[in-house]
């Protein structure tokens, strides 16, 4: 066994870093790019029941230290997906089908379409918090969380991963929620709701108005919102926010992640940053005593 | 975030065609593009038709977006962000630069940058005289412009690549530039092939955050935005959609 390799919740990975949800996953061919790029798993673009174009542009503002997003949801839909993820298998890398819906019926459904089309496990985004009637707004509420894992579980035999929203104050909650229903693991954090003003213009610059907020900035948050999930549930759980480096990978593991997944650093360092990550850790994991990277899984809770 | 610039110039170059002029202190590259903000409106890529000095845009009105911005007049702000992705890299040699439509925006400031008019040959095609864009830019840069018109009312009667193969008959290149419409590139490719010519593409896909994360523009493994719009004809030669297929605003393929 390479020092790298993790098991979440059944998938084999070759290494603890995985492609974050909405990030160039809409088409086959850039998932491939990214299996290209060394990462131990993909983690698809969301996608829902129809084609959405998202919101008009603008849908992204750029700052020092980070990004405030506003896509919409846009994809091409279940349907047209699976010629996606029939490219993207060539990666031989494990696919893991990100989806979204209004009901638990449809969740239920796509969760279905996504194992067929051969993806290794599915991630429920029940957290993106500027899409109505989509993400945060059922993600916060623990008996629905436990309605849709439910209903998810039923109809499919890979692992059900939940992601999860850091905004709210029920965030432990929400995920013993997915737990005691049947969920596999756990996905936090998705975007923090925020805005950015042009003062010149003094409107909002997004179409949208809100979006979320991505990258280093939001990384004290993912942290500690990975440390509490990991002291209070059984099931593993993903860290993500603000990952850039080995060091904050790392981070994230002491919390309690048994692997990562890296979103915003794909704008703000390229591509490459999935081996940077994985050359680093293989370098900090090969002069610990443990030898491996699982063992590292939540050490800083020995000091909490 | 964007940088609120002042329009300080807005001349038509062409039929529906305008450049806006504006100061933006940041160092951009032939071939780069930005993304361009109509509070209320829009946010669309453009590319950069001046890279040095006074910065600028060359507009053609196809739709709501740039039909505002072709309504701009001197004193009137816009959005700017970036410049993005990557450019032409002017290599040494002969070159010729070839421009089909509002692709000559992008193309001008490569052909200025390479600063000897004996190195650097143009060739310009539209579809009409009143499309053909930048021909007196070109002359003060280049010592032998040409150019087509579908109908015949300037220059060789037929397209931009008749008209390159008329060239290649005539001179040898080390390297072809090129901006147009995409079967315009589709049809030059294996033409520059034949003749064993290297060459640079210039390729649009749907942008939408144009930088590198939302995967819009995707365009096989490739993001335009970041690893793009420039390609060489290498990386064009195997991209399975180029010349076939684009993506429209949900990612859905469709026929070229
Ligand atoms: C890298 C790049 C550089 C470009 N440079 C220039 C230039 O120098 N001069 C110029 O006149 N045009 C340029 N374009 C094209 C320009 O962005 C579109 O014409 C413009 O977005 C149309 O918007 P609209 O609202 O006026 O028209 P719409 O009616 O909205 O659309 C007309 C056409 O433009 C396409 N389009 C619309 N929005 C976008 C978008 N966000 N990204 C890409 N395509 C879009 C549509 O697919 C459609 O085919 C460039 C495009 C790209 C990708
Ligand atoms: C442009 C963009 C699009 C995103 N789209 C999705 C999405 O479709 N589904 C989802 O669950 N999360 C989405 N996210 C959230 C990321 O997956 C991730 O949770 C968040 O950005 C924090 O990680 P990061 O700091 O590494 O980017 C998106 C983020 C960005 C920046
Ligand atoms: S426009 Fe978003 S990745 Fe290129």
């Amino acid at each position: 066994m390479s020092s790298l390799q993790v098991d979440v919740a059944g998938v084999r990975l070759k290494n603890p870093t995985m492609l974050a949800s909405g990030m160039v996953g809409e088409t086959g061919g850039s998932l491939l790019s990214v299996a290209a790029a060394g990462a131990g798993a993909l983690v698809t673009k969301s996608i829902g029941m129809e084609p959405r174009n998202g919101y008009g542009n603008p849908t992204l503002v750029e700052l020092e230290d980070g990004y405030v997003n506003a896509m919409g949801l846009p994809g091409p839909g279940i349907d047209d997906f699976r010629t996606e993820m029939e490219v993207a298998k060539n990666g031989n890398v494990p696919i893991i089908g990100s989806i979204f819906a209004s009901s638990a019926k449809d969740f239920a459904l796509l969760s279905s379409k996504m194992e067929e089309y051969g993806a290794s496990a599915v991630e429920l985004n029940l957290s993106c918090p500027h899409a109505h009637g989509y993400g945060m707004e059922m993600g916060i509420d623990p008996e629905v969380v436990s309605a849709i894992v439910k209903e998810c579980k039923d109809s499919v035999s890979i692992p059900v991963f939940a992601k999860l929203t850091p905004n709210t104050h029920r965030l432990v909650e929400v995920g013993r929620a997915v737990e005691k229903a049947g969920g596999d693991a756990v996905v936090a954090i998705n975007t923090l709701k925020a805005m950015a003003i042009s003062v010149e213009f003094r409107r909002p610059v997004l179409s949208n108005r809100f979006g979320g907020l991505s990258g280093p900035a939001v990384k004290p948050v993912g942290l500690r919102c990975v440390f509490d999930l990991y002291a209070a549930l059984e099931i593993p759980v993903i860290g993500v926010g603000g990952i850039e480096t080995w060091r904050d990978a790392l981070e994230y593991i002491m919390a309690g992640a048994s692997a990562v997944q890296i979103g915003s650093a794909i704008g703000r360092r390229g591509i490459g940053v999935f081996s940077e990550i994985t050359t680093g850790l293989e370098r900090y994991v090969e002069q610990d005593r443990c030898g491996n990277i699982q063992g590292l899984v939540g050490v800083a809770h020995e000091h909490a | 975030m964007h940088e609120t610039v002042e329009i300080l110039q807005s001349e038509e170059v062409g039929k529906g065609v305008r450049t806006l002029r504006f100061e933006y202190h940041h160092k951009v590259s032939p071939g780069q593009f930005f993304m361009v903000w109509l509070p209320g409106v829009d946010e669309i890529p453009m590319s950069a038709s001046y890279c040095e000095g006074r910065k600028g845009i060359t507009v053609k009105d196809v739709g709501p977006a740039t039909r505002s911005l072709c309504n701009l007049r001197s004193g009137d702000r816009i959005g700017i962000r970036g410049p993005y992705g990557h450019g032409y890299t002017l290599h040494d040699g002969r070159i010729l630069a070839v421009g089909g439509g509002t692709g000559m925006a992008s193309l001008l400031p490569a052909v200025e940058a390479i600063g000897d008019p004996s190195r650097v040959d143009v060739a310009i095609g539209a579809r009409n005289v009143s499309e053909l864009l930048f021909i007196d830019r070109a002359k003060a840069a280049s010592k032998n412009v040409r150019t087509s018109t579908d109908d015949g009312t300037n220059g060789l009667k037929g397209t931009a690549v008749d008209l390159v193969a008329d060239m290649l008959s005539k001179e040898r290149y080390d390297l072809v530039l090129a901006c147009g419409p995409e079967k315009m590139l589709f049809y030059l490719l294996p033409l520059l092939r034949k003749h064993n010519v290297r060459c640079e593409l210039s390729l649009e896909r749907y942008m939408k955050c144009g930088a590198g994360l939302c995967g819009s523009c995707a365009l096989d493994e490739k993001r335009v935005c970041v690893d793009g719009p420039v390609f060489t004809g290498e990386q064009a030669q195997t991209m399975i959609d180029f010349g076939k297929f684009r993506r429209n605003e949900a990612g859905q393929q469709i026929k070229l």
